[in-house]
């Protein structure tokens, strides 16, 4: 695959469709890739990575990229193609400016998982079949392929690209994932215990805002906690919820918007499941407005910026009743 | 040297908790460990390292400085500091020893942050040898050796004791007070591992990295260099590389309006952000590119330069772990370097 981009990539750039190309460099390791956006074939050639731990999602970059002079190529995997259609759909991204070609997606994988196992002093990592066979400075490590992958591959929604100039490989299907597994546990649990979850969670905050920087919902220029003029800028917390706070009220904020891409908890140093807010929200706008998938296509109202006349009321949150 | 049987760790840890509070590296999860109050029972983490640093014990994220509270046209000043009591850090790693000798610099150097010194008169600092290096360490690299950590004790274990080493007076008064508790052992097994590890450090991807093409008098070189705006592209202007960091120590000086007074409190900054630095006239740093220059240029020339040519970062690591974009020093130093 990672050849077939290569190629493509340096024809694109040499027939002047565009003038660079947003994918991933090799890192120090052999799973610390990093985005990046490349102008000659020679760069492409030096540096240019796709593998199973490119995971990063690069269609935030184009809010800035699309705004310089001449065309990009992008390559986005099935989960980026929504964030970038979303991000189409607000005006943030210039479509005309980008020339998308869709990649297939994961299984990626995550090292975290990986160090979870205690395997530590990495040297390489090769996927033989689906078993990782990883060469440590301490011996080789066996691992099952899918005991690596990473948080937001597990609950994969969908493998189809829902917009692309053209395809390097084949095109898949919205998925049935269980996705929803674990918000429908967090719905069944006490008021009580869910309090505790989130507490537990979220109180591990260190307040980086990886997970809002990376978040391509997350594009206001100058977000409001970042502005001192606000007046509820928090660099400090001022009680011990206000950390838990943030993270809610980011939730609402990227209600309707947030397309499940799973970037927040990819960041997230201290993983916290920051996806389940966001889930939850989509889970509930299925439910009382239909299914909705933000970022499916550019031309639909969201239902939280839409008006029907049989919408639900705001008493639905006392019809549903609260403990 | 004095030692402890390995299976006897936890009464030690009873004990010293008994007298005094006592910090731990804990598994969170299986993978991530943090530091937490010892209560009977706990078990030590066999991670390499936490994944926020040891700097939190004497640098909080966030820390009351003072309160004012309005009473018509009086304002009353309260000091809100407690007497801080003693506690012991146990198991910190060489890197993050290291990490407080250069918060020493910055925070006990005149005038003196009081709150810090206050802290770090309280604690004892024990260390422990590392055995099992990550493919992510470079404190080599700072002449750091991480199989004879600084600290007020030392930690070595030989895989069935635990041994103790003061490195200064606080240390030793450290061992006095748990000596019915230790008995001689012998080290040359010790030794042994000490070997092995230096060898596996030699091995290590990073283990060439070299500090030779900076400090102070690289100022302009470095500065004006035009690799900033290719290493800086990718980077997503979040702070968790100076939260996770030993070293960073940048901090901002809030208030906080309680209604009827004011809570005057400090918290970590990040150069990464967009405020960092922002004063009446404007923000001298007006894109990422300028803050994650900052950044570097702190750790590599700027610190160094005012601080007899030691760096500001100890290898730990964490950085490259962490950013979400895996963007770290290691990268920057490597791609300035290169002519």
């Amino acid at each position: 695959m990672q050849e077939a981009m290569i190629k493509r990539a340096k024809e694109l750039l040499a027939d002047g469709t565009v003038n660079r190309v947003i994918g991933w460099k090799r890192g120090e390791f052999v799973y610390d890739s990093t985005p990046a956006v490349f102008g000659t074939a020679d760069e492409i050639d030096a540096e240019f990575v796709f593998d199973d731990f490119t995971q990063a999602n690069v269609s935030k970059y184009l809010v800035k990229e699309s705004k310089k002079d001449g065309k990009i190529l992008a390559f986005l995997k099935p989960c980026d193609t929504y964030s970038f259609n979303q991000l189409v759909k607000e005006h943030r991204i210039i479509r005309e400016n980008v020339y998308v070609i869709g990649i297939p997606g994961g299984p990626k994988l995550d090292i975290e998982k990986i160090k979870a196992k205690g395997i530590t002093g990495i040297l390489n990592v090769k996927n033989v079949n689906y078993t990782l066979e990883i060469e440590t400075l301490y011996g080789t490590e066996k691992l099952p392929f899918y005991e690596a992958i990473s948080g937001k591959c597990a609950d994969c929604k969908s493998k189809k690209h829902v917009v692309y100039d053209e395809l390097i490989g084949e095109d898949g299907d919205v998925l049935d994932s269980n996705r929803f597994d674990m918000v429908e546990k967090l719905e069944n649990m006490t008021a009580q215990e869910r309090y505790d979850f989130w507490r537990g969670e979220l109180s591990k905050c260190i307040r980086c805002n990886a997970c809002r920087n990376v978040c391509p919902a997350c594009t206001c220029e100058n977000c409001v906690f970042d502005n001192p003029k606000s007046g509820i800028e928090n660099k400090a917390a001022a009680d011990s919820f206000e950390e838990n706070m943030f993270h809610i009220i980011r939730a609402f904020h990227v209600a309707g918007r947030c397309t499940d891409c799973g970037e927040c908890s990819r960041v997230c140093p201290q993983h916290i499941p920051l996806h389940l807010l966001n889930r939850k929200f989509i889970k509930d706008i299925n439910s009382l407005y239909g299914e909705y998938q933000a970022g499916a296509d550019t031309t639909s109202k969201s239902p939280l910026t839409d008006y029907r006349a049989d919408d639900c009321e705001p008493s639905i949150v006392h019809e549903r009743g609260v403990e | 040297m004095l030692k402890i049987s390995a299976d006897k760790l936890n009464s030690l840890f009873d004990a010293v908790s008994a007298k005094q509070s006592l910090y731990i590296p804990v598994d969170r999860e299986s993978g991530s460990a943090e530091y937490r109050k010892y209560k009977s029972g706990m078990e030590m983490s066999k991670c390499l390292n936490t994944v926020r640093s040891a700097k939190d014990f004497f640098f909080p994220q966030t820390e009351n400085l003072a309160d004012f509270k309005m009473n018509g046209k009086n304002i009353e000043v309260i000091d809100v500091r407690e007497e801080c009591e003693d506690f012991v850090i146990f198991g910190v790693r060489a890197c993050d020893a290291r990490s407080f000798t250069i918060l020493d610099k910055v925070f006990l150097a005149e005038p003196v942050d009081s709150y810090y010194k206050n802290r770090r008169e309280h604690g004892t600092v024990v260390t422990m040898a590392c055995t099992r290096p990550a493919e992510t360490c470079f404190c080599t690299a700072f002449d750091i050796d991480p199989t004879s950590p600084e600290g007020d004790v030392a930690v070595f274990s030989d895989g069935e004791s635990y041994f103790f080493k003061p490195n200064n007076d606080k240390g030793q008064a450290f061992i006095d007070s748990i000596a019915d508790m230790l008995e001689d052992g012998d080290t040359a097994e010790l030794a042994q591992v000490q070997s092995n590890t230096r060898k596996i450090m030699q091995m290590l991807p990073l283990a060439n990295l070299s500090t030779d093409s900076f400090g102070g008098e690289k100022l302009m070189e470095h500065f004006n260099s035009e690799k900033w705006a290719n290493l800086s592209e990718s980077c997503i202007g979040c702070g968790t590389c100076t939260f996770v960091c030993p070293t960073c120590q940048c901090y901002d000086i809030r208030d906080f309006d309680t209604g009827n007074g004011i809570k005057r409190f400090r918290c970590w900054d990040s150069c990464m952000y967009s405020d960092f630095t922002k004063m009446a006239h404007g923000n001298p740093r007006n894109t990422q590119l300028e803050r994650f220059r900052q950044r570097f240029m702190h750790k590599l020339v700027y610190f160094p330069a005012n601080n007899n040519g030691e760096f500001g970062c100890v290898g730990c690591g964490r950085c490259l772990a962490k950013c979400p974009v895996s963007m770290n020093i290691v990268k920057v130093m490597k791609a300035l370097e290169e002519k």
